[in-house]
């Protein structure tokens, strides 16, 4: 066998004294060999991006790597100057990033960037890097390279920003390229295209790949080797085959049970009583113009309809600019729907000035999507709790002593009370907002990407507990998602958005079964790790 | 079902207070104990002060101070060209510039906090009312309306308080506006707008909170820079008329001496200097101790 791209070996890197473990990976071994993909999965904590990051010499000063090496190409590169490493970056080894929507300078043209690239190191005419940028445009498939070139990176959509990140990344023609969740911040149909790209790219640029990522279809999507850390150390490592097939770790196995999969079994039957009824509900923006801009109207949200059952959880599902949001802002009145009705039994909640509406608020609840953003910081869980059922004419003592059985639904401690939302995880956060939406008693609770954020260990627990809170109090569920996955694996009916519109509505069975229309049938096609069935995990347990 | 999720965590609070984290800052400590130290001497000043600050002894005029030839400990700091004990007026002095500072920072908070949370709440056409009257604000020099209306009303303690007060809340109107506007879109504010809460509850419980770190830190530059104002005001004839002892007003009463008893503008001088540089200290320590990556 040929000499690994890069090896690690026994690595170790110091966390800060004030961390909450003295290493931020410690004992880390592993290979990457050229025209292989490696993926370094874990959730958030197990130190996947300081693996990545101690490779780059990007490192936090308060991180110092103590022990181990790390050979790229046989030198190794914790022992190597500054310098010395430097002109390594972004020639031989190179960097995908998480967030195409910070990793572009604004100020500059996508052609500079990637030219400034071929400035650094080579020493190649001005017409000759116009070549070479062009040709790289071409290889990461984007459309129209010329108008790409000269174009600045807000006019770019984020997958078309992503492929320029890659670019950049490929310039130098580098034998390591390391990637940083680079699909997590984009949508399914454009993950899929940049997933595809990444196995392409390997045997192109024969190149090896170190790929961090969160999520096991992924993996199954594009690894040739796997390995899955947890708090600093690897659990488990070997090909993708043997990982997902044969997990023999049980962190290994908790994470790949934790992937969300379609529901089993028939469906329990649906109440006939009828608690949500939307009607032609629409939405449009108008965005004035100014000296330079033509004004224009934005249809965010076509005559909408649908309704809902009692007890039932519908999901929707869209990627951005769907139209998602749009419609749960009117549902619960942040924004003014232009036309149309939200039925509430017998109460018109689209109808009425918002001050007239408060009284009628209880009946619908949501969940955000940031565990972080949507406790206020300053306030104690407790005042935060009780706030909303005292709003309504509800005593302390009563909304207090429901908010204690409520800490118990969510399975939280009573004591969690008095507490301040920093001291808690992004888990425990979801279900202290889960918790307060259910206060004051609402008939309809709307999970906006509620478990989004959310590691999918975490993810799976707190799916767990919707289900299980909807069956105890009689719930109904607007489940709001863009992974079609957790929507297969909570929801009892689907609808799919496109564009502002409802493209396709079933039962689950029948919109992954029979799409009927093109884009749920694009949608389905992109979801990754579809060539991959979890194992029976008990069985392999018993071996 | 178990899960680790079911454990909280052990250890108590690690998030300090506000005041705690403010108090680890060696710079906010440093201003903090100085300006503890004047008030104390403001605050406790005719049992400190050895003399009646107004009484004139027209027998030891221009006294000076121990450290220069001809200074004794009867006069630690000297006398005035009308005989007053010059440590005795310092410490009353305390007193107006203190006072000036406390009131005018009220005032101005009170005004600039609710047009800047008015109008980055509601945005739109309150917005734009409320800009328009800070730029309008902005473009008046201060020191020049202060002058034209001390000089129709006459100079008080009361008229520089109001004309400062009714001048000074620009920075808190600009600063608050862009906090709200940054906190309206939260997450947390929509929640409870969806829970009912009505708008002015919605303000102070949710909204306030959360800028009030930032209020905290302005307060304290507006307040060192009244204290300058009264002190220029005071210089220029048109504050605290004497004989009540202001600092300001001291400098400009030893102005006639500056050739040969400069520690007459020296020492009021001085004070200022020590009493703004302490109040900034406090603002700068209170803004690093605040900032974002300092928390935890």
């Amino acid at each position: 066998m040929t000499q690994p791209v890069l090896s690690v070996r026994n690595l170790t890197v110091d966390l800060p004294p004030s961390g909450d473990r003295p290493h931020a990976v410690s004992g880390l071994s592993f290979d990457i060999h050229q025209n292989e993909i490696v993926c370094v999965v874990g959730e958030s904590g197990s130190g996947k991006s300081v693996t990545a990051f101690t490779a780059m010499g990007l490192l936090p000063k308060a991180l110092k790597p103590s022990g181990g090496e790390m050979l790229f190409e046989g030198k190794d590169l914790l022992k190597m100057s500054k310098r010395e490493h430097g002109r390594l970056r972004g020639k031989r080894i190179a960097m995908v990033f998480q967030e195409p929507m910070t990793a572009l300078n604004p100020c500059f043209t996508v052609g500079d960037q990637i030219e400034e690239i071929f400035a650094a190191h080579t020493s190649l005419s001005k017409a000759e890097r116009k070549a070479r940028t062009m040709a790289l445009l071409e290889e990461v498939r984007l459309p129209d390279p010329p108008r790409v070139y000269s174009s600045y990176p807000h006019q770019l959509s984020g997958g078309q920003r992503q492929r320029i990140v890659i670019a950049i990344a490929l310039a130098m023609d580098p034998t390591l390229l390391i990637a940083d969740e680079p699909t997590t911040a984009l949508d399914v149909t454009t993950q899929a295209q940049i997933l595809a790209m990444f196995k392409t790219l390997k045997t192109t640029h024969n190149a090896g790949i170190l790929f961090v990522t969160h999520d096991f279809d992924v993996v199954a999507e594009i690894a040739d080797r796997v390995v899955v850390m947890q708090k600093g150390i690897v659990v488990e490592q070997g090909t993708a085959a043997e990982v997902l097939n044969n997990p023999q770790h049980p962190y290994t196995r908790q994470l790949i049970a934790a992937v969300p999969r379609r529901r089993e079994g028939a469906a329990e039957p649906l109440d006939e009583n009828i608690a949500l009824r939307v009607q032609g509900l629409e939405k449009t923006y108008h965005v004035p113009g100014s000296l330079m801009k033509k004004p224009r109207t934005v249809h965010a949200l076509h005559p909408t309809d649908f309704t809902v059952r009692k007890g039932e959880t519908l999901g929707i599902v869209g990627e951005s600019g769907s139209g998602k949001t749009t419609l749960v802002r009117c549902l619960i009145r942040l924004i003014d729907p232009d036309d149309g009705a939200i039925w509430v039994g017998n109460r018109n909640f689209a109808q009425g000035s918002r001050s007239s509406l408060r009284a009628a608020r209880k009946d619908i609840q949501i969940v955000f999507q940031d565990p972080y953003g949507s406790l206020n910081p300053r306030r104690s869980v407790g005042e935060q709790l009780i706030g909303a059922p005292m709003n309504f004419g509800v005593s302390r003592e009563v909304a207090l002593e429901r908010a204690k059985r409520l800490m118990k639904i969510v399975r939280l401690e009573e004591d969690a009370l008095y507490r301040y939302p920093a001291q808690f995880s992004g888990g425990q956060r979801q279900r202290i907002c889960i918790a307060r939406a259910l206060m004051v008693e609402p008939k309809i609770l709307i999970a906006d990407e509620a478990v989004s954020a959310l590691d999918v260990s975490v993810q799976k627990e707190v799916l767990q507990l919707l289900a299980d809170i909807k069956r105890e109090m009689g719930l109904t569920i607007l489940f709001i998602t863009h992974d079609l996955r957790v929507a297969s694996q909570i929801c009892d009916n689907l609808i799919v958005m496109s564009k502002g519109r409802i493209v396709e509505r079933g039962t689950v069975d029948e919109v992954f079964g029979n799409p009927q229309d093109a884009y749920t049938r694009q949608l389905l096609a992109a979801m990754p790790g579809r060539g991959w069935d979890v194992p029976d995990l008990e069985a392999v347990a018993a071996v | 079902m178990t899960s680790p999720e079911l454990v909280l965590p052990k250890a108590p609070a690690t998030r300090k207070g506000f005041v705690a984290r403010a108090l680890g800052n060696p710079v906010f400590l440093c201003g903090a104990i100085v300006l503890g130290l004047i008030l104390l001497m403001a605050v406790f000043a005719p049992l400190i002060a050895p003399y009646d600050p107004l009484a004139q002894d027209m027998l030891n005029r221009t006294v000076s101070p121990i450290w220069l030839d001809g200074g004794d400990w009867a006069h630690p700091l000297g006398t005035d060209g009308l005989g007053r004990d010059y440590l005795s007026r310092i410490i009353y002095g305390a007193r107006i510039s203190l006072l000036i500072g406390v009131f005018t920072v009220i005032t101005s908070g009170i005004i600039g906090t609710l047009m800047g949370v008015l109008a980055g709440y509601f945005g739109g056409r309150i917005d734009l009312v409320i800009n328009f009257l800070i730029m309008t604000r902005l473009t008046l020099p201060v020191i020049m309306v202060a002058l034209a209306v001390v000089a129709i009303f006459g100079g008080s303690l009361t008229v520089v308080v109001l004309v400062l007060g009714l001048l000074l809340w620009d920075r808190f109107a600009v600063v608050m506006r862009s906090a709200v506007m940054q906190i309206r879109n939260q997450e947390y504010i929509q929640a409870a707008q969806s829970m009912g809460y009505s708008t002015p509850k919605l303000l102070v419980k949710e909204l306030l909170p959360n800028i009030f770190d930032r209020l905290a830190v302005i307060a304290t530059f507006e307040m060192a820079h009244a204290i300058l104002l009264e002190a220029s005001l005071s210089f220029l004839g048109l504050g605290v008329q004497p004989p009540t002892p202001s600092w300001g007003l001291m400098v400009a009463e030893g102005r006639q001496y500056l050739l040969f008893d400069s520690w007459l503008i020296l020492i009021p001088g001085a004070a200022i200097c020590v009493l703004v540089l302490a109040i900034n200290m406090m603002g700068d320590g209170l803004r690093d101790a605040l900032a974002p990556e300092n928390r935890n």
